[in-house]
């Protein structure tokens, strides 16, 4: 057998940090050192000595049957290790996050722009790209279904998977659809209680993660006849339990190693190449790396849900909400993803955090040809406080009130329940954090006589000298869940090693979480330190060799697999205070593990860990379950749906070109709860970036999809804010404690993303008078051109 | 064919290189230096961005054959010569710039190339001088504090030096 060398593996062996710092201090990250040295070793940096390339083979159209493939020029290729279609597939030949919709490679049709179709393993990129286009498929084109009016008349335009081919229990070309009925719904006595109504109709277009690593990874058979695969994802186990029965394997033969992740924010839930590697390397017996390049990527992960939604809000005349009608269409694509969850979401944070005596609710989910959509930062809270935002300053201006003490006057608080009828039982303070980016100072004004026009909409590109330049100023909170919801058991597991390793004690932690960025590691460092009383801690690669650890999304990782950490590492300080305790007879009751000592609050150190613990390890695992939670009712939406909620509130200062519809960011301010910061410097970075992508879907981001086909796959297409498209993002955090929580803590992730992007649009509105019902605005929305 | 360069100092030589290859390419899977990133491949991120004869470029759209006998110095070159980080390293840590990490090697050398030729630059000359170089997890706050940071540590040594 060959010797097998993966290359840059730093980061796939321990990672040892000493510091001073328990929860509530910033230390340094651990993998910093690599990262800043370019030897953090990403999915894409994977090499190993004789490995192939794989490549896949996509389709053109968003909706054709498949007549033939024909291989035979592609294997022909000199360098080419193995083509392979469904055919080759040893076990089943679907896969799914909630619902198993999707061929690993398609069968007899395709559904959506870019599916894949074969896979190609070669020596070389360059090779495999030839080969891929040797390969001849023969299509029968079919009219794409692309709108919800043709998605909801299957009789004229047929389904985007046949009926009996539905694994949902919905139907018609619905993948997923939830009702909401809160106090006595909507109906005409109801809304002869309100003074004033407002109506509007929203849409929210296409956006991506944009992720900067792009999928990739390195499969490596194995010779039991199983797999090994190093990889970028948001969950192993998940990934995991996806690929064994299509590779035809027991879970225990797929083995997977999380390597550097760059980025993710939902685009990494679902399964890109894992599959497709890992059957290359299994047909070829050689490793298989797997890069996509950035235009793959775009047709490789889901994205945002686009939405339509409709919005009618009454109220009294003195401001207070009577009644709620939403209608909430989101458009999955072609398969399922998290569609069912993220429909979840929308109809139970679709009424933003407000007191709304009457609601009535449908969020649904279409099967169409467009590109399949899922997770993305925020998770279907996202397009509704758009819509539901947007409404709140409607009906301020109806009234001729502040928008802020609209919001204020109907803010949900702590005590309060949720349309679902869940009460909210830790801290909301909702009219605290809108009051508190209120007063927070304002930038200068826009100060004509001493320019630099790179401030300026438009920026470099010298368009404007402060002639028509408009600034505006927009408020916006929103509401979000942490963890996964309606009844799943989301566990995490965490295992800690604690022993004496050159004179010290060290505590090894070691969990399948994901670090995608986010700082999971460093706090996980920061737990163990606090409840072991050491410095030096340890980061075990993640891997699927511990127990699962969840999903490194929905803004659970510091609550779960911190929370598993914990638990961790108090039952290592249990066991080793009974270790104590047997062996000198200790009787005290106040036993702690500080500075490296055992020690009694009333007597002192008591004995040195080192000494305690000998050769001895003690190595223990754990499980943290959150507290349980109910399905929500199908036709009511009622039920404890959600394990915890977390808020967040902007206000932006925008300048406005309205010649030219350039709109320029000034300043974007956020105030959070984050219940307890276990690390503030990665909790502000959280929310800046989270900030970040909630202004790029405000004015720039969409994914341009016309008759199913996505015309922008690129970074020169698909515009991110660059440093020059982002203002300062002064931050304002709260600590109000959730009792509930690991610590107090309360998810940060997500909650930025779902409130930023309707104060922008908000500021643009208040600068120039326009009504502004869909975003990503643009130019031509601003100039009248459109 | 054959392609021969500096990287980093030190000569090195890279066999079989298809003339369609780029300089990221032979610099990640040829010879061993994968610390510039490749997010997009058509010069739009800036994560692949080193030093070729001391002016930042991005690697993935330089050729391979464009670098014979030529000088590069990636990420991988930026620390100092005893193995500790260099000053624009150590301040990305410091200030809590790195999360995921991937568009600091990018951003690394395009702040480092900034320093030298405006070791004090404003906040607009900062944000004009990395518009190229694409991050999408810290909506760039904290890459502005590293960038303050190292400008004021490489005055204060330069300061202490004279």
């Amino acid at each position: 057998m060959t010797t097998r060398t993966i290359r840059g593996q730093k980061n796939l062996q321990d990672i040892t940090t000493g510091s001073p710092h328990g929860i509530g201090g910033s230390p340094l990250r651990p993998d910093g050192t690599l990262k800043v040295k370019g030897e953090f070793a990403y999915s894409s940096d994977m090499w190993h000595e004789d490995m192939l390339w794989g490549m896949a083979l996509r389709s053109p159209h968003p909706r054709a049957t498949i007549l033939s493939v024909d291989i035979s020029e592609a294997l022909k290729t000199p360098g080419v290790y193995a083509v392979l279609t469904h055919e080759d597939i040893p076990g089943s030949k679907y896969y799914g996050l909630e619902i198993q919709d999707q061929p690993a490679l398609a069968i007899d049709k395709v559904r959506y722009h870019g599916e894949a179709i074969a896979l190609v393993a070669a020596d070389h990129p360059e090779t495999a790209r030839r080969a891929v286009k040797k390969i001849k498929v023969e299509y029968e084109v079919l009219t794409p279904i692309t709108t919800e009016e043709q998605a909801l008349n299957p009789e004229l335009n047929g389904y985007v998977h046949e009926p009996h081919e539905y694994k949902s229990h919905a139907s018609g070309n619905i993948c997923h659809s939830q009702k909401l009925v809160h106090g006595q719904g909507v109906t005409e006595e109801v809304k002869a209680l309100a003074d004033v109504v407002v109506r509007g109709e929203y849409e929210v277009g296409m956006q991506d993660q944009a992720f900067l690593g792009p999928e990739s990874g390195l499969a490596v058979p194995a010779e039991d006849g199983g797999i090994d695969l190093y990889v970028a994802t948001q969950w192993l186990h998940v990934d995991r339990q996806q690929m064994a029965p299509v590779l035809g394997l027991p879970e225990e033969k797929v083995r997977l190693t999380l390597a550097g992740v760059g980025g993710a924010f939902g685009g990494r839930e679902d399964l890109s190449m894992q599959i497709h590697a890992s059957l290359l390397a299994l047909r070829t017996g050689k490793p298989v790396k797997i890069v996509y390049s950035r235009d793959e990527s775009f047709f490789g992960h889901v994205h945002r849900h686009p939405a339509k939604m409709t919005y009618e809000h009454g109220a009294t005349r003195d401001g207070k909400l009577v009644y709620a009608d939403v209608r909430l269409v989101l458009d999955g694509g072609a398969y399922a993803s998290a569609s069912p969850a993220v429909v979840g979401n929308a109809a139970s944070l679709g009424n933003g955090p407000y007191n709304i005596p009457n609601v009535r609710m449908e969020a649904i989910a279409l099967y169409t040809n467009n590109p399949s959509c899922g997770a993305m930062r925020g998770f279907g809270a996202v397009q509704a406080c758009f819509g539901y935002e947007s409404q709140m300053d409607r009906l301020a201006a109806e009234l001729g009130m502040d928008p802020v003490e609209l919001r204020q006057l109907n803010a949900m608080s702590e005590g309060d329940y949720m349309p679902t009828g869940q009460q909210i039982d830790s801290p909301a303070p909702v009219a605290e954090l809108l009051q508190r980016v209120k007063d927070m100072p304002l930038p200068p004004p826009l100060d004509l006589a001493n320019l630099d026009i790179r401030e300026l909409p438009g920026a470099l590109s010298n368009t404007s000298h402060g002639e028509g330049i408009v600034r505006g100023i927009g408020y916006s909170v929103g509401i979000k869940n942490v963890g996964f919801s309606e009844g799943f058991d989301d566990y995490s597991t965490a295992r800690v090693r604690l022993e004496v390793i050159g004179g010290e004690p060290v505590a090894m932690v070691h969990t399948a979480m994901a670090e995608v960025g986010q700082g999971g590691i460093t706090v996980h460092g920061q737990i163990a330190r606090t409840e072991l009383g050491v410095e030096k801690v340890t980061i075990h690669p993640a891997n699927t060799e511990v127990g699962s650890a969840g999903s490194t999304s929905a803004s659970r990782q510091t609550y779960m697999t911190g929370g598993a950490v914990k638990l961790a590492a108090e039952a290592v300080k249990q066991a080793l205070i009974a270790k104590g305790r047997k062996r000198y007879g200790w009787t005290h009751p106040d036993l702690d593990l500080v500075g490296g000592k055992v020690v009694s609050a009333s007597q002192g150190a008591l004995v040195s860990m080192v000494d305690l613990l000998g050769d001895e390890a003690i190595d223990l695992t754990r499980e943290h379950h959150h507290r349980p939670t109910v399905p929500f009712d199908k036709e009511t939406g009622q039920g404890f749906g959600h394990v915890q909620y977390t808020f967040c509130a902007n206000r932006a200062v925008v300048d406005v070109d309205v010649d030219l519809g350039l709109v320029k960011v000034v300043e974007l301010t956020a105030a959070q709860d984050v219940g307890k910061a276990l690390n503030p410097l990665s909790v502000i970075g959280q929310i800046q970036g989270g900030c970040t992508q909630a202004l790029g879907l405000a004015v720039m981001e969409e994914i341009i999809v016309k008759d199913g086909k996505v015309r922008n796959a690129s970074f020169t297409d698909y515009l991110i804010p660059t440093i020059l498209d982002v203002p300062p993002i002064p931050v304002d955090m709260l600590e109000l404690p959730d009792p509930n929580a690991p610590y107090g803590l309360r998810g940060v992730g997500e909650a930025p993303t779902v409130s930023a992007t309707p104060s922008i649009v908000a500021a643009i509105r208040q600068a120039t008078g326009i009504a502004l019902n869909r975003i990503p605005v643009r130019p031509e929305h601003l100039t009248g051109t459109l | 064919m054959r392609v021969t360069f500096t990287a980093n100092g030190k000569p090195v030589e890279a066999d079989d290189v298809w003339e369609g290859e780029s300089l990221l390419y032979v610099l990640r899977e040829r010879v061993g230096l994968p610390g510039s990133k490749n997010a997009c491949e058509q010069g739009e991120c800036g994560s692949c961005t080193v030093y070729l004869d001391g002016t930042p470029v991005c690697s993935c759209l330089v050729a391979a054959g464009q670098v014979q006998d030529r000088e590069v110095r990636t990420v991988e070159g930026l620390s100092e010569e005893n193995g500790e980080l260099g000053l624009v390293q150590q301040a990305f840590i410091d200030a809590g710039a790195v999360q995921c990490g991937f568009c600091t090697p990018g951003l690394l050398v395009q702040t480092d190339a900034l320093l030298d030729r405006a070791p004090q630059p404003s906040d607009t000359d900062i944000r004009e001088a990395l518009s190229g170089n694409l991050c999408r997890c810290t909506g760039y706050e904290k890459i502005m504090d590293a960038v303050r940071l190292a400008s004021a540590r490489k005055c204060q040594k330069v300061g202490t030096a004279e």
